[in-house]
């Protein structure tokens, strides 16, 4: 079987975001990572390749830079990589990257896409049920556990307080939730054999079936017309009291707030 | 994309979200905020019902603020699936064209949200904290204030783990779609007795392969709560003392509805399992009262929890970092602050 999974390359807020003295973010001092959820996705995908057999290809949405997250998850196991880069695909929402990456995969055989749920920088979880859309595949988002059941998968898709067992025949696109496995490291072979192997680089002309209204900034419905970096809070109130008072200030505070 | 007769489309939308014929609560909250911007626009407020015999729930969504329910109702529609539920949704939109369409942001909108505005071909910001009525742009270019649109949805999200903080809108697409935090707005105080102005509304709903055959619902049984959704949570440190002393968190947890949480010591020290650690090296958390008790404030920890909405910080090293992050920082003995405190908050809500 053929399985397609789309990573992207984020910078790590979780390992330590950088602030400037003025309290903006520091994003160049920032390190970059293969989105969590994406790590899942392709590790599920391995592991089905393992049990299955099954060719894997990964495709990412970005910058030149962005080849490494495709040498990072062919070190891991992955046997092909694309990188979708061409300057009119900047400054792109979700429906214009879910659009051109749709155009990228249409060029693809897949039995199973896989997406993970939500990337740490934006966190909209939008673009894997997208790409679902323009695709006309089913989709299954949050999906904490996936198994390959002949020519369908059984999926575990879940809620805040229940899951779903979802069986769908394939093709179709799934979004993994990081808490589906734990991905393993690159090993040194995988490494040296990543950089031996190509990345193939698609550009605009290379998308199929995909009009130029809908790409980039330009074909982007949502517009931002102000964006700032949050200005970290400083320190609130501060105080010593007895007991009782402490309670009764916190009490009044609460009552301020609406809380009680 | 069709940007033409924008004009055509009128009302605030809501998604009233149920599970198993029980309203969720962000289907009260996001028409108590679409009330507010519809009383801006000079429209009114209708909520969407789907699923399958749920007519009965529309007078409750009324009581709420809505001014007409619009019921999607079908025996396919009985538990949750992407594609019968895009179905029912983007059909009420190319019906009925929505000038606004609000969905919570819940695992059921974040999957329905972006599937439904793919479908009618229009913007989607995801889980906005703050909507209004505005100009885009917010500030005109000079010699193009013809150009400038007005009442438009300004739609306000965090991004980048709660970093930066974006506006936006969907100047030249509709609906003018947006997912919404639970949690956030704030519903309106009920009409009592309001009943609701129904229409009855069927595309109709025939399988395709995009059904996907549901096997199992599986109802969790609540065990180690997920600390990441909790609205509230009290959070103990090395300053707890010990794994016994926990008994006061949980005293405090329990009045407030909230969920145990706690910093890295407490894991190394095996008072509490690490799917409750926040911080760094645990889980990044944003409730909206984060409760910091005996916890010195490490980097580590501030970094997965300065985002809350209110940090109430108790310790009795006054120097403790924590109180530069604190909203309300009391310096003082945690083991007689929090149980008056627990007591004077069962008095309060008896």
């Amino acid at each position: 079987m053929k399985i397609v999974v789309c990573v992207k390359q984020v910078p790590d807020t979780k390992g330590g975001v950088q602030f400037n003295p003025d309290g903006t973010l520091n994003r160049a001092a920032m390190l970059t990572i293969m989105n969590p959820d994406d790590k899942a996705g392709l590790e599920a995908a391995l592991r089905i390749k393992e049990e299955n057999g099954a060719e894997v290809t990964v495709v990412t949405m970005g910058l030149p830079k962005a080849d490494e997250v495709l040498r990072e998850a062919m070190a891991m196991g992955a046997d092909k990589g694309i990188l979708v880069t061409d300057r009119v695909l900047g400054g792109a929402d979700t429906w214009a990257t879910s659009t051109t990456l749709a155009g990228a995969i249409r060029n693809l055989e897949y039995d199973l896409i896989i997406t993970g749920r939500q990337a740490i920088d934006g966190d909209t979880a939008q673009v894997g049920p997208q790409i679902a859309e323009h695709l006309g595949l089913p989709v299954i988002s949050y999906a904490q556990n996936i198994k390959v059941d002949g020519d369908a998968v059984v999926i575990e898709r879940q809620y805040e307080d229940r899951y779903h067992e979802l069986k769908v025949t394939m093709p179709c696109l799934i979004t993994a939730l990081s808490e589906l496995n734990e991905p393993r490291y690159m090993t040194p072979g995988g490494i040296f054999d990543a950089y031996e192997k190509d990345v193939t680089v698609w550009g605009r002309p290379d998308l199929k079936d995909v009009d130029d209204a809908n790409l980039g900034l330009k074909g982007s419905p949502t517009k931002i017309a102000k964006a700032s970096d949050k200005v970290r809070k400083g320190a609130g109130e501060k105080v010593v009291l007895d007991t009782d008072e402490a309670v009764a200030y916190l009490m009044g505070k609460f009552k301020e707030k609406h809380i009680i | 994309m069709n940007t033409m007769g924008l004009e055509e489309y009128k009302g605030v939308y809501v998604f009233a979200q149920q599970v198993d014929n029980v309203l969720d609560g962000v289907a009260f909250e996001l028409l108590g905020k679409a009330k507010d911007l519809a009383k801006d626009l000079d429209t009114d407020v209708t909520a969407v019902l789907i699923g399958s015999d749920v007519k009965g729930l529309a007078d409750e969504l009324a009581v709420y603020g809505a001014d007409k329910v619009i019921v999607v109702d079908d025996p396919q529609l009985k538990d949750y699936r992407t594609e019968p539920y895009a179905h029912a949704l983007s059909s009420v939109i190319n019906e009925y064209k929505p000038d606004i369409m609000l969905v919570g942001a819940t695992a059921i909108g974040r999957d329905l949200g972006p599937t439904v505005s793919a479908r009618v071909a229009t913007g989607l910001t995801a889980d906005c904290t703050v909507l209004e009525i505005g100009d885009f742009p917010l500030v005109a270019a000079p010699g193009k204030e013809s150009e400038q649109k007005h009442n438009q949805l300004l739609m306000t999200r965090p991004a980048f783990g709660g970093n930066t903080i974006a506006t936006i809108a969907c100047p030249d697409h509709r609906p003018q779609m947006a997912t919404v935090r639970p949690g956030v707005m704030q519903k309106i105080a009920p009409i009592e007795g309001a009943k609701a102005n129904i229409v009855e509304f069927n595309p109709g709903f025939e399988p395709n392969n995009r059904y996907v055959e549901i096997l199992n619902v599986v109802k969790a049984v609540k065990t180690a709560a997920n600390i990441m959704d909790a609205k509230i949570l009290v959070s103990g440190g090395r300053g707890v003392g010990s794994k016994e002393n926990f008994k006061l968190l949980d005293d405090l947890a329990e009045v407030l509805n909230a969920t145990v949480s706690c910093s890295r010591a407490v894991v190394e020290n095996g008072w509490q399992p690490v799917d409750l650690q926040v911080g760094q090296t645990g889980k990044t958390v944003r409730p909206q009262i984060y409760f910091a008790i005996g916890i010195s404030g490490a980097i580590q920890h501030v970094a997965g929890m300065e985002d809350s909405d209110l940090i109430v910080a108790i310790n009795k090293d006054e120097d403790a970092p924590i109180f530069d992050v604190a909203d309300y920082g009391l310096v003082g003995d945690l083991n007689k602050i929090v149980p008056a405190l627990t007591a004077a908050l069962k008095a309060e809500m008896a």
